[in-house]
């Protein structure tokens, strides 16, 4: 374990830009406000990349480094510090973090040039930073859980960063309380944890930092099945898995960047990265670890069929978002942690350029984002079509792109499984693989391809946008394109080196499942898989292009020959939010209203047992003669004189 | 110097009472003299608080500063001031809010302004003397001063329905005291003093200890509020003016579960380690229905009194999970709800000014033209929400956590689990009224224009969100200041556990029959299990 003060600078550097941008307000010029924004963010990067390069000097098995900045709350048994772990887990973390979201500032200072409310959104880009580098960073479980609902405020605060619109203002909301729900279960995973471990903690251990736990990880046997539930309520909520994911769409109505970097590169990612820091835990429970993957599986094909049919052109990505987020929980479940956390790295990649080409599109399009009125923007915007492509490729799984290689991983992986397979998470994974090929190529198709079919008055403003937004897409581009090379398997002639680097954080309870499956000598079954996979990935992408560039009417007639109910289904997103609106939102504060405060507190308890009593009424009566006689000042004057004669007599008489 | 050094208790519980002489005596119709005399009063009151703040030796944990002398029936009865570290923080949270308060009076008092100022310290002289009285008839008398000048507070310069709030107020809290009127007495005759030390000592049958408790417990439990003794509550709050809201949620609300923990637990801990499951029942569904109810409202005055139902709630379950970590957890609240609380109803309070109203669907849209306002009042209310990183979550964590791990409250792991939903709540209601209030389009020509906060909301509204992020941040600043006095405050309930989880019989002399051979209504058996499974 080395000690570094460092690895602060890197959480309180945005934090500096996000005090600075958030006081001065609009007193900052706009681009001081972008620079400070885009520069202490940069620092972080920079000083990411220098302790990662720190934490790879060191021999494999003492890859730990700690930064104590303090003690944040000391009672009793229970200590907890403000401090921070780097482990190759949180590595690979921060550098996606702070590498994308260095991108998206520098975007944002081209797509939000106009707005109104320009140092705010740098305030609250600034802050989203500092939280979740808390949160992957955080030494302790509560920590992390500052950064947890730090990331939940800065998203909420962002989705409804255009409040004018109430209907920004309702997603926002939803956002905060849906993940809210799903901290209540993180809470309650802490206090099942604690109660277990701290009658066996020794003099000033702290209970919740994760160095603790890992080391008495066995003595949770008892309760892995509960925490881990808990914890995974926590997942669902801020990763947007079945039944939480719901806020998630909604959430497209923040700025796109804020959907680029906040839902779909770095937050929502969260839940994934908590299941791979508490993977000690989850591992001691096959049930949990099924749940896991049956909900992450599901959530995947489930947000795939709804993808198919939104017009929205954020929506589609959101809903793949979900989808993809889907793959990376199955991979946990599965036990697959380095898989689930190699597609964190490389979505974010490809997630992010994904969105914010389309942000480019939409900046382009006077701020229309229904894909029926775009089209034929290939010639217009090349650099975006281009970079847009490549995204395409890579989510779809088109071999050598990054995302081939990370889904591939999480799809064999399932197959063989680390606790003896789970040969249907590869069958629906790989169904929801085909399905996503062919909406990414039915949004490409909308976007790009054919006649433009919006009005002669935006038609004519369409141009390409400016270079601090095509810039981050270049690179952006570049990384979905090559980076998923750092882990391809043995099997593929690759190093894997990035699961090699992942290794000593899954160490424990993972290699014999490693061992059973011999992933160090049959290649044949992997290659076929992969083989199968890339070949569902082009008949998805051919088919997108047949029906939507070659063939339009066929969408129509598979409409028509599905009944139209399917499609209504689909189109509705299964009408979920409607149940919960109808079964727990309406009637919930229907009862608040109607039986809890109007009967209840007013009726029975205040109406019926308070006023009712008749000693009430006589002692108003008599009180309030009190106040008519005017004299109000002559009883302060007595009640004064009293206490100070009172006082005098003691001081006197003692 | 000796003559404060040697009495700085007293000076610090009398001072305000001095200032309110001289304003009723000196200027009792020179409306901003009154105001600034109370304001250098209030603030020269915090800086002797500030020196116990620094003068205190939390590392013991006892009483300190102790005056104590004779009073009358040749010192049975005593004038007994003390403080430890509960006391400490509790009186610092009332001195840090009196000058903020009598500032935020500035404009928004016109009618009798001397009198107002010179209520308010004296309700300031009541509320320290209450936290710092160790003799039982002189805690009585600080505790029944406060009825008085909050009663006038309400009734004179509150809203239209004021009257009735006020005695609503008086009426409630007195049914209260009446009873504890009552077992002051009686425990008077049997300890032959008013000493709580000699009380502490005292050897009463589980019988007795129930009698007392309950009348102790029923005043205490009145002022919290607790379920379902809160309906005085609402009115109270809506009717009084800002200022009075403020020192109600601040300081009041604290007095019953202030008492609780100092004087019903350690004098009848049998009878409160009986009473823990029923205590903590009434404190969760309080939690949850204050959130519910408030979630309701359409008046934002309302939403923030039933808010504090829901708030107090964690505190009194903390004090019943009968840990020292739930406890603390519980005084930590205390402060936390003090703060952001406090700081809620003078947000509320510059808009009254503003506009007259507090009905939400008069405003909507007010970030625009406020962002200053909005900003602090979006802190304040993730404080109050308990967001993680402010003091809302420290005092929310450590209730829950020590209920979950409490060995002596049955069934408080489902305890924890219904009580923490009051997070999920919490967040509902309080952003939909932040929605309603700040977001949207603006809705009303007349809000357009209003005018951002001043110099002097500013100097108000500043030091309490100051707090509300260092609390958060560090909390040992209160913690380490209150934790061995929790431990002693709380050693004779932890005693009566201890015992029972031992087995011996020993205690059972104070017991009726029924209880031992009962375990039914003990909390014993389940800790024994718990014990054995760890």
């Amino acid at each position: 374990m080395t000690e570094t003060a460092l690895l602060r600078w890197i959480v309180f550097a945005p934090l500096l830009g996000a005090a600075i941008n958030g006081l001065l307000n609009r007193r900052l010029p706009r681009q001081l406000s972008g620079l400070i924004g885009c520069a202490t963010v940069g620092v972080s990067l920079i000083l990411s990349i220098r302790v990662v390069m720190q934490l790879a000097a060191l021999p494999v098995e003492d890859r730990v480094m700690v930064d104590i900045v303090g003690r944040w709350l000391s009672f009793g048994d229970l200590h907890l510090d403000i401090g921070f772990l780097l482990d190759p887990l949180s590595a690979v973390m921060i550098l996606v973090v702070t590498g994308v979201g260095f991108l998206i500032h520098v975007y944002s200072v081209g797509y939000m040039a106009h707005d109104d409310g320009f140092q705010r959104f740098f305030t609250y880009l600034n802050l989203f930073i500092f939280a979740m580098l808390t949160l992957v960073l955080g030494e302790n479980l509560p920590l992390l859980f500052v950064g947890w609902e730090g990331v939940g405020l800065c998203s909420y605060l962002l989705i409804s960063f255009w409040f004018d619109d109430d209907v920004n203002a309702d997603a926002g909301r939803k956002a905060f309380i849906t993940n809210r729900v799903g901290d209540f279960g993180a809470l309650l995973a802490m206090f099942v944890i604690a109660a277990v471990l701290l009658p066996q903690l020794g003099e000033g251990e702290g209970v919740f930092s994760f160095l603790t736990l890992q080391h008495h990880a066995a003595a949770l046997g008892g309760v892995a099945t509960l925490a881990s539930l808990l914890l995974f309520l926590g997942v669902t909520g801020k990763s947007a898995q079945i039944p939480l994911y719901i806020w998630l769409p909604d959430a497209m109505a923040g700025p796109t960047p804020v959907s680029a970097l906040i839902h779909a590169a770095t937050m929502v990612t969260a839940g994934v990265y908590l299941m791979a820091r508490m993977n000690f835990l989850l591992v001691l429970s096959p049930v949990a670890m099924s749940v896991i993957a049956g909900v992450g599986i599901a959530t995947a094909i489930f947000a795939a069929t709804i993808a198919l049919t939104q017009t929205d052109i954020k929506k589609v990505l959101a809903y793949s978002t979900v989808s993809q987020l889907g793959y990376m929980v199955a991979a946990c479940g599965v036990g697959a942690f380095k898989a689930g956390i190699f597609h964190v790295m490389t979505h974010a990649f490809f997630k992010a350029l994904l969105f914010l080409g389309a942000g480019s599109v939409i900046h382009a399009m006077h701020h229309e984002q229904d894909m029926r009125v775009m089209g034929g923007l290939r010639g217009k915007m090349p650099v975006t079509w281009w970079t847009m492509l490549v995204g395409t490729l890579a989510i779809a799984g088109v071999a050598p792109l990054s995302g081939f290689f990370s889904k591939d991983e999480i799809l064999y992986e399932a197959y063989l499984g680390a606790h003896g397979g789970f040969p249907w998470v590869w069958l629906i994974g790989f169904l929801a693989a085909g399905l996503t090929a062919f909406y990414m190529m039915r949004l490409l198709v909308l976007t790009f391809f054919g006649e433009n079919r919006a009005s002669a008055e935006v038609q004519s403003h369409i141009h390409e946008s400016p270079w601090t937004m095509t810039l981050p897409l270049v690179v952006l581009a570049v990384l979905s394109f090559g980076g998923g090379w750092i882990g391809i398997p043995e099997g593929m002639g690759g190093g894997a080196w990035f699961q090699e680097w992942l290794k000593p954080v899954f160490a424990g309870g993972h290699g014999a499942a490693h061992g059973a499956h011999g992933g160090h000598h049959d290649h044949t079954l992997e290659l076929v898989l992969a083989a199968i996979s890339f070949t569902m990935a082009l008949i998805g992408l051919g088919l997108g292009y047949l029906v939507y560039a070659r063939r339009p009417g066929l969408a129509e007639t598979a409409r028509n020959w599905l009944g139209g109910g399917l499609h209504r289904l689909l189109n509705n997103k299964y009408f979920v939010d409607e149940l919960y609106g109808t079964v727990i939102y309406r009637p919930l504060r229907a009862v608040s209203d109607v039986v809890m405060f109007r009967w209840i507190d007013r009726g029975l308890i205040d109406g019926l047992l308070v006023s009712g009593s008749a000693v009430l009424t006589l002692f108003v009566g008599s009180l309030l003669r009190l106040f008519q006689n005017g004299m109000v000042r002559f009883y302060a004057w007595v009640f004064a004189l009293g206490v100070t004669v009172f006082t005098v007599y003691l001081t006197v008489g003692g | 110097m000796s003559f404060v050094t040697d009495h700085i208790l007293s000076w610090l519980t009398f001072l305000p009472l001095l200032g309110a002489l001289v304003i009723l005596l000196v200027m009792p119709r020179r409306a901003v003299a009154a105001h600034w005399t109370a304001l250098g009063v209030a603030i020269l009151d915090l800086v002797l608080a500030l020196v116990l703040w620094f003068g205190y030796d939390p590392a013991p944990g006892t009483d300190q500063y102790t005056e104590r002398v004779a009073w009358f029936l040749d010192g049975a009865v005593q004038y007994h001031l003390a403080m430890d570290g509960i006391s400490l923080v509790l009186v610092m949270l009332t001195a840090l809010l009196g000058p903020l308060v009598i500032l935020s009076t500035r404009k928004a008092l016109t009618e009798r302004v001397p009198l107002f100022q010179a209520m308010y310290l004296i309700l300031q002289t009541a509320m320290i003397g209450t936290f710092l009285a160790r003799d039982m008839l002189l805690f009585y008398v600080f505790w029944e001063a406060m009825l008085i000048p909050m009663y006038f507070i309400i009734g004179i310069w509150g809203g239209q329905r004021r009257i009735y709030a006020a005695v609503k107020f008086f009426i409630f809290t007195m049914a209260g005291s009446v009873f504890m009127l009552v077992a002051v007495i009686y425990c008077y005759f049997k300890a032959g003093s008013m000493n709580l030390q000699d009380w502490l000592a005292l050897e009463l049958t589980f019988q007795e200890q129930a009698w007392l408790f309950t009348a102790f417990a029923l005043a205490f439990a009145i002022k919290v509020p607790l379920w379902p003794l809160h309906t005085w509550l609402p009115d109270a709050h809506v009717e009084a003016p800002t200022a009075g809201s403020v020192v109600l949620a601040g300081v009041l609300l604290k007095m019953g579960t202030y008492g609780l923990l100092r004087f019903a637990m350690p004098l009848f801990p049998d009878a409160a380690v009986a009473a823990a499951p029923l205590l903590a029942i009434l404190a969760v569904i309080g939690i949850i229905f204050g959130a519910l109810v408030a979630w309701v409202q359409t008046d934002v005055k309302k939403l923030v009194a039933y808010s504090s139902v829901s708030h107090l709630g964690f505190v009194v379950l903390g004090l019943f999970s009968l840990t020292a970590q739930g406890a603390a957890g519980g005084v930590f609240q205390m402060l936390a709800h003090g703060l952001s609380t406090g700081a809620l109803f003078l947000l509320v309070g510059v808009i009254y000014e503003r506009r007259h109203t507090r009905e939400m669907d008069d405003f909507g849209g007010l970030a625009h033209g406020m962002p200053g306002y909005a900003t602090v009042f979006m802190i304040t209310m993730l404080a109050s929400v308990g967001l993680p990183g402010l003091c809302g979550f420290i005092g929310e964590f450590m209730v829950l956590l020590g209920t979950y791990t409490s060995s002596m409250l049955p069934n408080s792991e489902l305890m924890v689990v219904l009580a923490a939903t009051g997070i999920i709540l919490g967040a509902i209601y309080m952003l939909w009224m932040y929605q309603k209030v700040f977001m949207g389009p603006l809705r009303h020509e007349v809000n357009r224009g209003l005018a951002d906060l001043n110099l002097r909301e500013w100097i108000v509204l500043a030091p309490l969100v100051v707090f509300m992020i260092w609390l958060g941040v560090g909390p040992g600043l209160v913690l380490d200041k209150i934790e061995a006095s929790v431990d002693r405050v709380l050693a004779p309930v932890v005693a009566v556990g201890a015992e029972a989880a031992a087995g011996r019989t020993g205690h059972a002399a104070l017991l009726p029959d029924h209880h031992v051979l009962d375990p039914g209504t003990r909390v014993v058996p389940e800790s024994t299990d718990t014990e054995v499974t760890r």
